[in-house]
C-alpha cells in the first residue's frame, strides 16, 4: 500500500519547510511496502498518535515561558489536543527540551527520557538545546541535547515565539505520520542495551 | 411516561421462548454486562471531552477543535494512542499488585455504575438495599488506589497513597450520612423505591432544610471521595508530580484516568438520584400540563441531564478553587463534615417523624 | 565618607581606606576581618550584606564585601585577600551576615577559597567531582578534565567544614547532612513546582518538612566567565538570560554600570524609555508570579487569567523591541530603537485593562476561603531574618524592610514619580503575594505618569547618547543596584584598564536577589508540610537561572 504525503489541518504541504526529509522517509517507507491491511491499521495508529500527543514539562529555563505561554489563553495548545501536559516520563508522548542543559542536568535529562514510554519523541526547543546557543563557549554547558538523547525536531530561537512552537509540532506530526509501527520497516537495527536492569 | 421495563420484558419473554430458562438468563447476563462496558467506556470518553471543554470555557480558551469535526475525535486519537503505548514494567515493583490495581480501580467503578437508574423499568438490578450496596463497593476503589502507590515502590507514589487511603476513607463517613438523611426520609433503600418516592417533588425540595444539607455535604464529599477539585491531593500535580499513578504507563494509567471520569458520572447519578429524583421528571403539584408535557421527556434522558448538570458543578468547583492541605482537608471532614451531617441526620428524623416535610 | 572613615578607624585601627571611589573602601587582613564584621554590625549598624564577591587578583585571592546600613542607607565596602593561591584560606562571616552562608559556599566553588569555620564547605553550583575551580584566572578548561558526564552524580551525604580552635589550628571536620534514619525524598531537579530545575532534599515526618537541603547548579551556565572574555557590549546579552522575567531589569542595571564607569550622560528621554520598560516587565512578572503561585495551589484557572493579560504586555514588547522575550532594548548610551508610534497607547491600554482585570484576580483567588487558609501565617519571615538573610524585594517588603532601590538609591529618573514603596508586616505567604499585587497597581500608577512624560517630551526624539565604538573602561571597580522584580539587583565590575583594541571586563559578578533567597527556604519550610513547602517557595518566587547564573 502506498503511504500518502501527510496532511495537517489549515496548513498547506508545500508551506512546510524541510520537506525534503519527509519525503525521503516516504520513498523508504513505500520502498518496502505492506499490505492494505496492515498499512490501513498503522495509518490509523498514527493518525492517533499524531493527534494525541501529551507534553512532558521540562523546562530549565526562558523558553519554558513561552511554553506556559503556548499553553495559555492566547495560543492554547489544547487546541492540538496536547493540553494533557504530564508531570511523570512514563505518561507522556514528547519532551520539549526547553531550556540550556548543563553538565550536571544532562544525566537527570537522559534519565528522563530512558523513563518515558514508547513511542517517545524530543524536540530541542532553543537555540541552547540545539546547539548550547550564547552559552556554547561555557565550561559546564552541553552543546546541543543531540549528544545525550535522539533529538526528532529542532527549533531554533531564543527563545522561539509560540508560533514557531507549533510549527514545530506540526513538524513532529508530519514526522509520525510518515512512520511505520506494525511493518516494522523503520527499525532496522536491534535494541543493543540489555534489558534486564542491574541491581546495584 | 414510556416504561423502559415493558421493552426489557420483551426481551426477556423472547429469550425465554427460544431457549431454556437458565440459557436465557445466561445470555441476559452477558448481554447486560456488554451493555454495561460499552456505555462505561462511551460515557468515559463524553466525559473526558466534556471536561476539556468545559475546562477550556472556563479558562477563556477553547479547547481540543482541531481533530475531526469540532474536535470531536479528539479523544478516539487519545484511545488509540493509549491503547498502543508501551506498559513499562519497573524492576523493584510487586509485579502482582502493581497490574492488579488499576483493574480493581477499574472495578469498584463498574460495580457502582451498574446501580445506577437509567430510566423507568432501565435497570441492572433493583436490591431492596441498592443504596447500601453503592456505598459498599465504591470503597473497594481505595484498595485499588492503596495498592497501587505502595507496590511502586517510589516515595512519591507512596504519599499519594496515604494521603488518598485517608481522604477517601474520612469521607466516605460523610458521604454515608448524607445518603442516610435521604434514606431516613424516603424510608427505603431500594433505588427504584428512592426514585419512585421523589414523584412528587425532588427530596431536594421536599425534603425542607436538612435535605439542603445534606446535598451540600454530599458534594464536598463527593468531591473528596473522587479525589477532585480541591481534595485532588492524591495526585497533587504540583506536589506530588503525579501522585499514586505516577509509575503507571499505557493503558494501566488509561484504566486510572478512565475510573477517574466514571467515577465523576457514578457520584453525579447518585446525586442526581438522591437529591434531583433520579430519572423522575420536574413535577410541580398542581401544574397538571406543565407536568404532562415533562413526561413525555424519556426518563433516560432526565436521568443523564441530571447527571451532566450535576457533573458541570463539579467541574466549576475544581476549575475554580485551589487545593487544600492535607491537615485542612481532614479537620473539614471530622470536625465540620461528620458533626453537622450527624447533627443533620437527627433534624432529618424529626422532621420526618413530625411530618414537616412537603 | 570621611565622618565614617573616622568611625571605622576607631573600631579597628589595622584597617586601610580608599576614598576614591563611589563607596568608601576598607583593606583589611584576615585576621582582623572576622572582629571588624562582627563590629561593623553591632556598632556601625551595617547589618546587611549586599555582595560578597570573589576575586581573582592574580597574585592573590580574596573577597569584596559590600555592607550597607538598611537605616541610613550607608554603602563601605571591604577587601579581604590572601596571597596563597594553593590552599587558600579566609573566615568565615556567616555567623555574622547569614546570608553569607550561600554565598560563601558559591566562592569557594568558583575560586577554591575555603572559609574557616563555615558550617557547610560543599560545592553548590558544579558536580561534587569537578575538577578544579573555573573563575580562577589558572583555571584549565580543558575539556579532558571535566568531560560530559552521563553517569549520576553521588548524593553527598556528607557536611564539610573547617574548624578552627582557640589555638588558632584549622581541621577539617565532617558532619551528617541528613541522620541515618530520616526519609528523604527528592524534589525537582524536575518537578512541577520547583519553577524550573531546583532541587531540594526534604527529610520528612509523615507529610511534616524537617529539613530541606538545597541542592543548585542544575542550570548553571558559567555567565561570570564567560563575560570575561567578551567586551563590554558583548556581555549584555547575558543578562537578559539570568533573570528572564526581569529581562529589562537586569540589562538596565549593568548598562547603568558601565555607564558609570564610563561617566557617560545618557539622555533624559532614553531613561524615561528604560524605566517604563522596566515597569512593564514588573508588571507582566508579577502577573506571572500571581499565575505560578495559584496554579501551584491548584487553581489552574488564575493561571490562564494572568497569562491573557501578559500578552498584552508581550505585545507593547513585540512592537517596539521585536521580541518577546529577551528583547535585548537597552544598551550602553540608551536604547537601540526608538519606541513604537503607538508605544504609550498601548501602554495607557493595557494599564487600563490589568487594573480593572485585578479585581477578578482578587474575586478568584485572594477573598478565597481555602487560600486563606493556605497562605496566612505559613512560612514567616522576620524583618530581623529578612535582613539578616539580604532578602529584597517584594518577599523583604512582605516582612517590613524598606529595602526599594528605586526609593533608597533612586536612578533612571524614579525620583521625579510620584509612588508609594508597597510594605507589609506579616511576613507570611500572604503578605508576599499581597506586595506584589499592590505592586502592580504601584507599577501601573507609574506607567500612567511616564506615559504623560513622554508625550511632554516627545513621542518620538532622541533615544541613545552618543557613545565611542570601542568601549574603554578605566581601571578600578563599580557596583550598581537597581530595583528588579524579585529583589535589589546587583552588578559589580571590575575593569583592568588595559588599552588592547577589545577591551575585556577582569571581572563581572551579578548579585541577583533570588540567589538570597534560597537562603530562606530551609528556614521557612521547616515544621511546616509538603503542600506548604510549595505554597512558600511559589510566593518567595524565584527563578531558577537567576539563582545559578
Amino acid at each position: 500500500m502506498e503511504v500518502k504525503k501527510p496532511k495537517i489541518k489549515s496548513m498547506k504541504y508545500e508551506d512546510f519547510k524541510d520537506n525534503e526529509y519527509i519525503e525521503d522517509l516516504l520513498a523508504q517507507l513505500n520502498a518496502s511496502g505492506v499490505n492494505v491491511v496492515v498499512g490501513k491499521a498503522d495509518q490509523l495508529l498514527n493518525w492517533s498518535r499524531s493527534n494525541s500527543l501529551w507534553p512532558f514539562c521540562f523546562g530549565t529555563s526562558c523558553c519554558a515561558i513561552e511554553f506556559m505561554c503556548l499553553g495559555a489563553a492566547r495560543y492554547d495548545m489544547a487546541r492540538f489536543g496536547a493540553e494533557v501536559a504530564r508531570n511523570s516520563p512514563r505518561q507522556a508522548d514528547y519532551i520539549m527540551c526547553q531550556g540550556t542543559i548543563t553538565y550536571r542536568m544532562a544525566p537527570v535529562l537522559k534519565r528522563l527520557y530512558e523513563q518515558m514510554a514508547e513511542p517517545k519523541y524530543v524536540i530541542a526547543c532553543g537555540a541552547c538545546t540545539v546547539s548550547g546557543g550564547p552559552f556554547k563557549n561555557s565550561y559546564c554547558v552541553v552543546k546541543g541535547v543531540d549528544e545525550i538523547i535522539p533529538v526528532d525536531v529542532y527549533l531554533p530561537g531564543c527563545p522561539p515565539r509560540p508560533e514557531a512552537m507549533f510549527y514545530a509540532l506540526m513538524q513532529l506530526q508530519r514526522k509520525i505520520k510518515v512512520s511505520r509501527f506494525l511493518g516494522g520497516a523503520n527499525r532496522k537495527e536491534k535494541l543493543t542495551y540489555d534489558p534486564e536492569p542491574c541491581l546495584e | 411516561m414510556f416504561d423502559l421495563s415493558s421493552v426489557t420484558g420483551w426481551i426477556h419473554g423472547w429469550l425465554s421462548g427460544i431457549m431454556p430458562s437458565w440459557l436465557a438468563t445466561t445470555t441476559e447476563c452477558v448481554l447486560v454486562a456488554l451493555f454495561l462496558l460499552i456505555a462505561y467506556s462511551v460515557l468515559a470518553m463524553i466525559y473526558i471531552m466534556y471536561e476539556r471543554w468545559v475546562c477550556g470555557w472556563i479558562q477563556c480558551r477553547r479547547g481540543p477543535i482541531r481533530v475531526g469535526p469540532g474536535g470531536s475525535l479528539q479523544i478516539f486519537a487519545d484511545v488509540f494512542k493509549i491503547l498502543t503505548k508501551e506498559i513499562i514494567t519497573l524492576w523493584s515493583t510487586d509485579k502482582f499488585l502493581f497490574f492488579l490495581a488499576p483493574f480493581l480501580v477499574v472495578l469498584a467503578s463498574v460495580l457502582t455504575f451498574a446501580c445506577l437508574p437509567w430510566g423507568k423499568g432501565f435497570q441492572v438490578i433493583d436490591f431492596n438495599i441498592g443504596v447500601f450496596f453503592i456505598i459498599a463497593v465504591s470503597s473497594i476503589g481505595v484498595l485499588g488506589i492503596l495498592l497501587a502507590g505502595w507496590s511502586s515502590n517510589s516515595k512519591y507514589t507512596l504519599i499519594g497513597a496515604m494521603r488518598s487511603g485517608a481522604q477517601m476513607i474520612s469521607y466516605e463517613l460523610s458521604v454515608g450520612i448524607s445518603i442516610l438523611t435521604v434514606v431516613c426520609l424516603a424510608g427505603t433503600m431500594s433505588i427504584t423505591g428512592l426514585v419512585e418516592a421523589q414523584a412528587d417533588g425532588w427530596f431536594l425540595f421536599k425534603g425542607h432544610l436538612p435535605a439542603v444539607v445534606a446535598f451540600i455535604i454530599y458534594i464536598i464529599a463527593a468531591n473528596a471521595e473522587n479525589n477532585r477539585g480541591p481534595f485532588d491531593l492524591p495526585e497533587a500535580e504540583h506536589e506530588l508530580t503525579a501522585g499514586y499513578h505516577t509509575e503507571y504507563s499505557g493503558i494501566h494509567y488509561g484504566l486510572f484516568y478512565l475510573a477517574e471520569y466514571l467515577n465523576l458520572f457514578v457520584v453525579s447519578g447518585i446525586a442526581s438520584l438522591l437529591f434531583l429524583g433520579g430519572w423522575m421528571p420536574l413535577h410541580i403539584p398542581g401544574w397538571e400540563g406543565f407536568n404532562a408535557v415533562m413526561d413525555y421527556i424519556p426518563s433516560t434522558l432526565w436521568f443523564l441531564g441530571k447527571a451532566f448538570f450535576m457533573t458541570f458543578i463539579f467541574m466549576w468547583i475544581r476549575w475554580s478553587f485551589p487545593r487544600v492541605r492535607i491537615d485542612q482537608m481532614l479537620a473539614l471532614e471530622w470536625r465540620y463534615l461528620m458533626p453537622i451531617g450527624l447533627v443533620n441526620l437527627v433534624v432529618m428524623a424529626v422532621v420526618v417523624t413530625q411530618g414537616w416535610y412537603f | 565618607m570621611a565622618d565614617l572613615k573616622e568611625q571605622i578607624g576607631k573600631l579597628c585601627p589595622q584597617a586601610q581606606f580608599d576614598t576614591e571611589g563611589e563607596f568608601l573602601l576598607i583593606t583589611i587582613d584576615d585576621a582582623q576581618w572576622h572582629p571588624l564584621a562582627v563590629s561593623l554590625k553591632r556598632e556601625l549598624h551595617f547589618d546587611q550584606l549586599m555582595a560578597l564577591v570573589g576575586m581573582d587578583w592574580g597574585e592573590a585571592l580574596g573577597v569584596m564585601c559590600y555592607l550597607t546600613n538598611t537605616e541610613s542607607g550607608d554603602i563601605v565596602h571591604v577587601k579581604v585577600s590572601t596571597a596563597n593561591r594553593e590552599t587558600p584560606r579566609l573566615h568565615s562571616v556567616s555567623d555574622v551576615w547569614a546570608v553569607a552562608n550561600y554565598q560563601e559556599r558559591e566562592v569557594y566553588d568558583f575560586f577554591g577559597i575555603v572559609f574557616v569555620n563555615h558550617p557547610d564547605m560543599r560545592r553548590f553550583f558544579l558536580r561534587n567531582d569537578w575538577v578544579g575551580h573555573p573563575l580562577r584566572k589558572d583555571y584549565d578548561a580543558s575539556p579532558e578534565k571535566n568531560p560530559l558526564r552521563l553517569d549520576d552524580e553521588t548524593n553527598e551525604d556528607y557536611t564539610c567544614s573547617w574548624v578552627e580552635d582557640d589555638k588558632g589550628n584549622v581541621t577539617k571536620k565532617h558532619g551528617l547532612v541528613f541522620d541515618f534514619d530520616e526519609y528523604v525524598i527528592n524534589f525537582g531537579p524536575q518537578h512541577p513546582s520547583t519553577h524550573g530545575v531546583m532541587r531540594y532534599r526534604v527529610s520528612l515526618d509523615g507529610e511534616i518538612v524537617k529539613k530541606v537541603d538545597v541542592v543548585s547548579g542544575y542550570i548553571h551556565r558559567g555567565i561570570e566567565k564567560m563575560c570575561e572574555s567578551l567586551t563590554w557590549p558583548q556581555t549584555l546579552l547575558y543578562t537578559e538570560r539570568m533573570d528572564y522575567m526581569a529581562a529589562h531589569i537586569n540589562r538596565h542595571c549593568l548598562c547603568l554600570c558601565i555607564e558609570k564607569a564610563m561617566g557617560l550622560e545618557v539622555p533624559r528621554r532614553a531613561e524615561l524609555i528604560r524605566l517604563m520598560m522596566d515597569e512593564l516587565m514588573r508588571l507582566s512578572s508579577h502577573l506571572l508570579s500571581y499565575g505560578c503561585l495559584t496554579m501551584d495551589q491548584g487553581t489552574t484557572t488564575a493561571f490562564f487569567y494572568g497569562f491573557r493579560d501578559r500578552e498584552l504586555i508581550y505585545d507593547i514588547f513585540d512592537r517596539t523591541c521585536g521580541a518577546r522575550m529577551s528583547m535585548s532594548y537597552s544598551t550602553i548610551g540608551g536604547v537601540v530603537a526608538d519606541v513604537h508610534p503607538d508605544f504609550v497607547n498601548d501602554v495607557r491600554h493595557a494599564c487600563d485593562v490589568i487594573e480593572k482585570n485585578m479585581k477578578e484576580y482578587h474575586q478568584l483567588f485572594t477573598g478565597n476561603v481555602i487560600a486563606r487558609n493556605r497562605m496566612v501565617g505559613v512560612g514567616t519571615l522576620s524583618r530581623e531574618q529578612a535582613v539578616d538573610y539580604c532578602i529584597t524585594g517584594p518577599s523583604g517588603r512582605a516582612s517590613g524592610v524598606h529595602c526599594d532601590v528605586r526609593k533608597t538609591h533612586p536612578y533612571s529618573r524614579y525620583e521625579e514619580f510620584d509612588f508609594d514603596e508597597v510594605t507589609r508586616t506579616g511576613g507570611d505567604s500572604m503578605a508576599r503575594y499581597m506586595v506584589r499585587m499592590d505592586e502592580m497597581l504601584q507599577s501601573i500608577k507609574i506607567l500612567r505618569q511616564a506615559c504623560d512624560k513622554l508625550e511632554q517630551e516627545g513621542i518620538q526624539g532622541e533615544y541613545c547618547a552618543k557613545v565611542p565604538k570601542m568601549i574603554k573602561l578605566p581601571a578600578g571597580h563599580w557596583y550598581q543596584q537597581v530595583e528588579a522584580s524579585r529583589g535589589a539587583f546587583g552588578v559589580y565590575i571590575e575593569s583592568d584598564g588595559d588599552a588592547k583594541p577589545f577591551q575585556k571586563p577582569y571581572r563581572m559578578h551579578f548579585q541577583t536577589p533570588c540567589f538570597n533567597l534560597i537562603g530562606v527556604v530551609d528556614l521557612t519550610c521547616r515544621d511546616n508540610m509538603i503542600a506548604d513547602l510549595i505554597t512558600i517557595t511559589a510566593s518567595i518566587d524565584f527563578v531558577i537561572p537567576d539563582i545559578d547564573r
